[in-house]
C-alpha cells in the first residue's frame, strides 16, 4: 500500500493561467501522470467488468429476472442452471445479470443526487457567509448525529418502502460528509487571494462556486465520490438484505441474499454469490479509491466511517 | 479542563434533544403516520380519524411531542402497536442478548485490532504490513452479510462444527450459548476490525515520527521496545477514540449480524418493527441505539480532552 502512486516526469508545465491559481496544482488535474500500482490497475478491470455487465447484462442473460425455470428450489449448478437455482426455481445467473444494473443504477443514483446536494449547499455554506453557514451546518450536525442505518430505519419505518424512499434516504445519509467535505475545501479556498479579488469585483455567490471554489476542489471530491459510491452500494444492499429495500420481483444482490440465505444450510451457493458479487464491486473500487488517497497521503479506513 | 468538559456533556444532551425531536418528528409528523400504519393504506378516513382520536394523534404535534419525552424520561414508552404489550417489557426481554453480542465482540476485536496494528507499525513496509493493510482493505469493503454467510459455509454446512441460526435462550448452557455466539462474533470483530487496526498503525507511526523517539533510536534502543514503551503509551488517546468510535459503529454491524442469524437481539427487534411499520417500537429503540451512538461519542472525546496534557491545562 505504500508504494509510490505518483511519479513526476519532467514535462515542460504548459502555459496555463499560472498567475491566476497560485496555489499547488492538485494531485490528479495538471500536468502530473499518474502511475497507478497493481492493485488499482486489478480494481479498473473488476470495476470495467461490471459496469460492462450493468449495461448489458440483461440484454445478455439467458433467462428473464422473473422466470422459474426449475421446480425445484436451490438446484445445483449446470448447463441449463449457470449458477443454480434460487430458492423457487428462478436461474440465479439471470437475476444476478439483472440485478447488477439495479444495485449500481440505484447507488449511482443516490450518489450523484447526494453529491449535487452536498457540494452546493457545502459550496453555498463556505461561500454566503455566517447566518447562512450556521443554519446549514447545524442542520448538518443534526443528521451526522444518528448512526446512519437508524437514520434509514426510522425514515422507512415511517414513509414505507419504495425504490424513490431508498433513493431518499441513501441521499440524505451520503450528503452529509460530502456537504462537511465541501465546506471544509470551499472554505480553505474562499479565503485564497483570488476569491477576495473575484468578491471585491462584485461577482455572486454562484459566480465565485462555479468559476473560483469548484475548479480547485476537484480532485478530493473525485476520491470521495468514489468511497460514496461504494458506501451507497453496501447501504443499498444492507437495506435490501433487511427486507427494507428494492422490493420483490425485482433482481437486486442484496434482496437476492436475503431470499437465498435459507438455502445456504442445504450447502447452496445461491445467497454467497450476489454477496460476492457486492464484495467484489466494492473492493474493486476501494482499491482505485486508496490508489488516489494515497497520493494526498489519506487512510481509506478513516474516510469510510 | 473542567470548563471543557462541562461544556462536552452539554453538548451531549442537546445532541439527545436534537435526535430525539427528529426521531418525533420523522415518525409521527410525515405523512405516513401512525394511524395509516396501523390501518394500512386502504382504510376508510373514518376509521382513520377514529383511530387518531384514539391515539391523540388529533391533538397538536407540539403537545404530543412534550407529553412523549415526558414519558420517554419516565421510562413509560407505550405499548407495541402489532403486539399490544409493553415497549419496555419487549426491550427488556431482548437487551441482555445484544449487549452480550457487543460485549464479546469488543472483547475479541479491540485486543486483536491493536495487536495487528502495532505489528504493522513495528514492521512499516514489510511483507506482513502490506499483507495486513490489503487484508482490512478488503474486509472494510464488503458488506457483512458475505462475511456472514461465507463463515456459515464454512464452519455450519461444510465442517459442521458451529450452528448456522443463533438461537440463544435463558436456560442453555454456557458452552452451547458460546458455540451459538462464535460466528456472530466472529463477523462483527472482522466487521469492525479494519478500522481499528489501521487506525492503531497510523497512530503509532505518527508517534514514531517525533524527535523523542528518534532519540531513542540513536541510543539503540530495540524497535520493538519504542513502540511498546515510548510510543504505543502516546499514542493510546487516538486509539481509544478510534476503539469508542467503533464501538458505536458496532450498531449497524448489530442489525445486520442479528438478522442473519435470526439472534434474538434488540436490532432484530427494531428491523421487524420497521417491517410492521410498529412506531412506539421503533421510536424505543431508536432512541436506545442513538443514545448509545452519543454516548460513546462522548465517551471518545472526554477521553481525548483526559488524556491531552495541553487540553488538561486552561489556556
Amino acid at each position: 500500500m505504500n508504494e509510490p502512486g505518483v511519479t513526476t516526469r519532467n514535462e515542460p508545465r504548459p502555459n496555463r493561467a499560472d498567475d491566476e491559481f497560485d496555489t499547488e496544482p492538485l494531485a490528479i488535474t495538471g500536468p502530473r501522470r499518474l502511475e497507478l500500482g497493481t492493485s488499482a490497475w486489478v480494481g479498473i478491470g473488476i470495476l470495467l467488468l461490471w459496469l460492462f455487465v450493468a449495461f448489458f447484462g440483461p440484454a445478455l442473460s439467458p433467462y428473464d429476472q422473473g422466470e422459474m425455470i426449475s421446480y425445484d428450489s436451490f438446484s445445483p449448478m449446470g448447463e441449463t442452471l449457470l449458477l443454480g437455482g434460487d430458492f423457487i426455481g428462478r436461474d440465479v445467473f439471470s437475476r444476478l445479470l439483472f440485478g447488477a444494473r439495479m444495485t449500481m443504477g440505484l447507488a449511482l443514483i443516490a450518489t450523484v443526487l447526494a453529491f449535487l446536494g452536498g457540494i452546493i449547499l457545502g459550496f453555498t455554506a463556505a461561500a454566503a457567509g455566517e447566518w447562512v453557514d450556521q443554519i446549514l451546518s447545524r442542520i448538518n450536525d443534526a443528521i451526522m448525529a444518528f448512526p446512519s442505518i437508524m437514520l434509514a430505519l426510522i425514515v422507512i419505518a415511517s414513509l414505507g418502502t419504495s425504490t424513490s424512499v431508498l433513493i431518499l434516504t441513501v441521499c440524505l445519509i451520503e450528503a452529509t460528509p460530502v456537504f462537511r467535505l465541501a465546506r471544509a475545501l470551499g472554505m480553505d479556498i474562499s479565503v485564497m487571494d483570488y476569491v477576495e479579488v473575484a468578491r471585491a469585483r462584485g461577482e455572486s455567490v454562484w459566480w465565485i462556486i462555479r468559476r473560483e471554489i469548484f475548479p480547485n476542489t476537484l480532485a478530493p471530491l473525485a476520491a470521495e465520490f468514489g468511497l460514496r459510491y461504494t458506501y451507497s452500494i453496501l447501504f443499498i444492499s444492507a437495506l435490501s438484505f433487511l427486507g427494507l429495500g428494492v422490493q420483490p420481483p425485482q433482481a437486486d444482490w442484496g434482496a437476492m441474499v436475503r431470499e437465498n440465505l435459507m438455502g445456504l444450510t442445504y450447502g447452496s451457493l445461491a445467497p454467497l454469490i450476489p454477496a460476492a458479487a457486492i464484495g467484489s464491486l466494492t473492493i474493486s473500487i476501494n482499491l482505485i479509491v486508496d490508489a488516489f488517497l494515497a497520493l494526498s497521503n489519506r487512510d481509506i479506513s478513516e474516510e469510510m466511517i | 479542563m473542567a470548563k471543557l468538559i462541562i461544556r462536552r456533556l452539554l453538548l451531549g444532551l442537546v445532541t439527545m434533544w436534537v435526535v430525539s425531536l427528529m426521531v418525533f418528528g420523522t415518525t409521527e409528523v410525515l405523512p405516513g403516520d401512525v394511524a395509516t400504519a396501523v390501518l394500512g393504506q386502504s382504510a376508510t378516513p373514518e376509521a382513520l380519524k377514529a383511530i387518531r382520536e384514539e391515539l391523540g394523534l388529533d391533538r397538536p404535534a407540539l403537545i404530543r411531542y412534550i407529553e412523549w419525552l415526558g414519558d420517554l424520561a419516565t421510562g413509560d414508552l407505550g405499548k407495541s402497536l402489532a403486539t399490544g404489550r409493553q415497549v419496555t417489557e419487549l426491550i427488556n426481554e431482548r437487551l441482555g442478548k445484544t449487549l452480550i453480542l457487543a460485549t464479546m465482540t469488543a472483547a475479541l476485536a479491540v485486543p486483536l485490532a491493536i495487536f495487528l496494528g502495532l505489528i504493522s507499525a513495528v514492521f512499516p513496509g514489510s511483507f506482513i504490513d502490506r499483507g495486513i493493510s490489503t487484508g482490512t482493505l478488503a474486509l472494510v469493503s464488503v458488506p457483512e452479510f458475505f462475511i456472514a454467510s461465507l463463515l456459515v459455509l464454512i464452519f455450519a454446512v461444510i465442517l459442521n462444527w458451529l450452528p448456522a441460526i443463533s438461537y440463544i435462550t435463558a436456560d442453555q448452557s454456557l458452552l452451547k450459548m458460546l458455540r451459538n455466539l462464535t460466528l456472530p462474533i466472529l463477523t462483527l470483530t472482522a466487521s469492525i476490525m479494519a478500522h481499528m487496526t489501521r487506525m492503531t498503525r497510523t497512530a503509532v507511526l505518527n508517534v514514531t515520527s517525533s524527535s523523542y523517539i528518534e532519540m531513542a533510536i540513536l541510543k539503540g534502543v530495540p524497535r520493538l521496545q519504542i513502540v511498546l514503551r515510548h510510543a504505543l503509551l502516546n499514542a493510546l488517546s487516538p486509539i481509544f477514540n478510534v476503539v469508542a468510535l467503533n464501538m458505536a459503529y458496532l450498531i449497524s454491524g448489530v442489525v445486520i449480524v442479528e438478522t442473519v442469524f435470526a439472534y434474538p437481539g434488540i436490532a432484530k427487534l427494531m428491523v421487524d418493527a420497521v417491517s410492521t411499520r410498529d412506531i412506539p417500537l421503533v421510536q424505543a429503540c431508536a432512541m436506545l441505539f442513538c443514545g448509545t451512538y452519543v454516548g460513546l461519542n462522548l465517551l471518545a472525546d472526554l477521553f481525548s480532552i483526559l488524556s491531552n496534557p495541553r487540553l488538561r491545562i486552561p489556556k
